[in-house]
């Protein structure tokens, strides 16, 4: 799988290739600034990017505008934001065109490896990685609000995995239960949120966009 | 003003500066647009029109002020001096003086009204304010006004606005009135007029027959001329006149505003002092210890590896957990520093995502995006921490609902306010949050406003000078 990596600060980058490398990702191109990023994206057309969002030469935005321009040049490619701090607003951006193919971790979760390789792979594949904090920050918000005040609590519990973007074994794993317990309530959410009955997967991201815009 | 206000609105219309008196000047601007696009024949008579209405109303205005200059502050002079030289014969004047000078700020203040309605020349009200209850009764009221320079200053005033400021009054009139007479002259009035007072000067030309009476005429036909331009000129230069001595003490304007620079910069440095110590203890105590205890167990994990590599993983684990920690730490300090989306995007996002925290419905409007730049980044944080803390208290202390944002730039400052639909009864001071908010703000000579009734609503307005850069 091949990746484009976009961050500025050297011994984060370096950190991150050889960890990648170790999970057997091929790294394109490891660029250090927004124009940088840019020029890899359009000519390498990786599988995944992952992207800083504070980048040169502007130190502000400047990583998120780039991996979001090139998503409105190709629609649907996964990218994987890095922030030092979350923001509902930035992941309320990403997630606004409803493709999928979306991430927005803390640059704490790459202490876990394993989750955040695995983050990656999801993303690659058209799924979602939202960073727990996003999600407990919007729970914890929406609770009492509609649609939410009509889930169960352990509803509430597999939508915020859901919402993290694990898949259903995962989130059968993690709660010590069956798959198909979880399916069924899975379909609850989508029922209850109002989210028409399909095979495609990108149900699970309109079920985040749901919460994200359902104020 | 009222007419200036409704060409601002007006969308067909040019708009008037600031500064501009109201109808003299929508008469100038809108009048040839209109005849430019009315009958092409007939326009000349609309356009002399519009060319007369400004001479026409300044001269109005002049002959107002004339009889205000001459008979209102000739009146009053006399009566002040007269009623405080009367003050040391038996206190007669301590009856009479409150009350003359109190018509005397009122002459005052009627004459600043009109220097900004019809000038645009703002002379700000300089005088002291009177406690509601004094010593010494009716009586002590006149000694306290006469202790207020700017009761002497008025009475210069008087002086100045009954001979000079007529004077100019009297010409805003007079170019106009002279203008229109000579005309007349010309036209035959000459007769009559030199015949009833046996030889005439107008200006400075002897009315003896009809060719003097031409040139009387001609001479009337460049007052009329130059009074679209000289009388309005000579109105404002009545008002610029009276504001050389109406305008308040600028001494004493200068030291209140040094006291109120030393005393700002104090709070500003101990803020700084105070945070600045804070950042260092926060950071001694939390992020530094951690990776201190982090450094220590991955160098026992060294030691332990070989011989028991179950505690040695137990302590790794720990080590990775305290970095963690360390890095919410740092994270958190950070957004008490400066957040990071503030330098990022500016207010208007950072109060944007500010609002998306709270575990309240917030309403933001933002209207920045029209604006050229960012206010100074100081400046923008400053507002960011006052909007931050004035929302925290909504949500803790008012128990609100639902709470509404507005932050907008106009005329030179920036305006926020926080609406919430709470219990209400905040109050700046004693201690409160809302202090501190009017302290950092101070920082920058901007200004705090708590309109709180007991049972709610309750609404912040901040307003704080910017300069967009």
């Amino acid at each position: 799988m091949r990746v484009v990596l976009a961050e500025d600060l050297f011994l984060l980058r370096d950190g991150l290739v050889r960890m990648l490398e170790a999970y057997d990702f091929e790294i394109a191109a490891a660029v250090e600034s927004g124009p940088e990023l840019t020029r890899a994206l359009a000519e390498l057309r990786p599988d995944v990017a992952i992207v800083d969002v504070r980048l040169p030469p502007s130190h502000t935005d400047e990583g998120l505008q780039c991996a979001l321009a090139a998503r409105r040049e190709r629609p649907g490619m996964p990218v994987l934001i890095l922030s030092q701090h979350v923001e509902q607003l930035y992941a309320r951006e990403l997630l606004a065109d409803g493709d999928g193919g979306i991430g927005y971790l803390l640059k704490d979760r790459v202490l876990d490896a394993e989750q955040f390789v695995d983050s990656v792979r999801r993303v690659a594949a058209g799924g979602t990685a939202m960073d727990p904090q996003v999600i407990q920050q919007l729970l914890a918000r929406r609770s009492v609000k509609r649609p939410l005040a009509e889930l169960t609590p352990r509803e509430v519990e597999v939508m915020e995995l859901m919402a993290q973007g694990r898949s259903n074994s995962a989130i059968a794993a993690q709660l010590v239960v069956t798959e198909r317990a979880v399916a069924k309530h899975t379909s609850n959410i989508f029922s209850k949120l109002g989210l028409e009955v399909s095979d495609d997967d990108n149900r699970r991201v309109l079920a985040v966009l749901t919460y994200l815009e359902g104020r | 003003m009222d007419t200036q206000d409704r060409t601002g609105t007006d969308p067909g219309s040019p708009g008037t500066g600031p500064d501009t008196p109201g109808t003299s000047v929508v008469g100038r601007l809108t009048a040839p647009w209109r005849s430019r696009d009315g009958a092409r024949g007939g326009s000349r008579g609309a356009e002399l029109a519009a060319r007369a209405r400004p001479a026409v109303v300044a001269a109005l205005r002049g002959l107002v002020l004339a009889v205000c200059s001459l008979a209102g502050s000739l009146a009053l002079l006399v009566l002040s001096v007269v009623s405080i030289v009367l003050i040391p014969v038996a206190g007669i004047g301590l009856l009479t003086t409150p009350a003359v000078l109190g018509l005397v700020r009122l002459h005052a203040n009627q004459r600043r009204l009109l220097a900004v309605q019809w000038s645009g020349v703002r002379i700000p009200v300089p005088y002291r304010p009177l406690p509601d209850r004094i010593r010494g009764g009716y009586a002590g009221r006149g000694l306290r006004m006469l202790a207020d320079p700017a009761t002497w200053r008025d009475l210069a005033w008087l002086v100045t606005d009954m001979t000079g400021g007529a004077l100019l009054a009297l010409l805003a009139m007079a170019l106009v009135e002279q203008g229109l007479f000579g005309i007349l002259l010309a036209l035959g009035l000459w007769i009559p007029v030199v015949r009833a007072a046996d030889g005439w000067w107008f200006a400075f030309i002897p009315i003896t027959g009809w060719g003097t009476a031409a040139l009387a005429g001609l001479l009337g036909c460049c007052f009329l001329a130059l009074s679209p331009f000289a009388s309005p000129l000579l109105v404002e230069g009545h008002f610029r006149l009276g504001r050389l001595l109406l305008d308040r003490d600028r001494e004493a304007e200068l030291s209140r505003r040094i006291d109120r620079l030393t005393a700002t910069r104090h709070d500003a440095v101990d803020t700084a002092a105070a945070e600045l110590r804070r950042i260092e203890r926060d950071l001694h105590d939390g992020a530094q210890a951690r990776l201190v205890a982090m450094g220590m167990d991955l160098g026992t994990v060294e030691a332990l590896i070989e011989k028991d590599p179950a505690r040695a993983r137990a302590l790794l684990w720990q080590a990775r957990k305290s970095s963690a920690e360390a890095l919410t730490e740092l994270r958190d300090l950070v957004r008490g520093i400066h957040p990071p989306v503030l330098a990022e995007r500016g207010l208007g996002d950072a109060v944007r995502a500010l609002a998306l925290r709270l575990p309240v419905p917030v309403d933001v409007d933002i209207q920045l995006e029209a604006l050229p730049a960012r206010p100074s980044e100081p400046l923008e944080a400053a507002a960011y921490f006052a909007v931050s803390e004035v929302l925290t208290n909504a949500v803790k202390h008012a128990r609100a609902e639902r709470i509404r944002v507005d932050i907008h730039h106009a005329g030179g400052a920036l305006r926020i306010s926080v609406t919430d639909d709470g219990v209400g009864g905040a109050v700046i001071g004693a201690g409160s949050g809302l202090s501190g908010v009017e302290r950092r703000l101070g920082t920058f000579d901007g200004i705090l406003a708590v309109s709180s009734p007991a049972g709610g609503p309750t609404m912040v307005t901040m307003e704080i000078p910017c300069a967009l850069s």
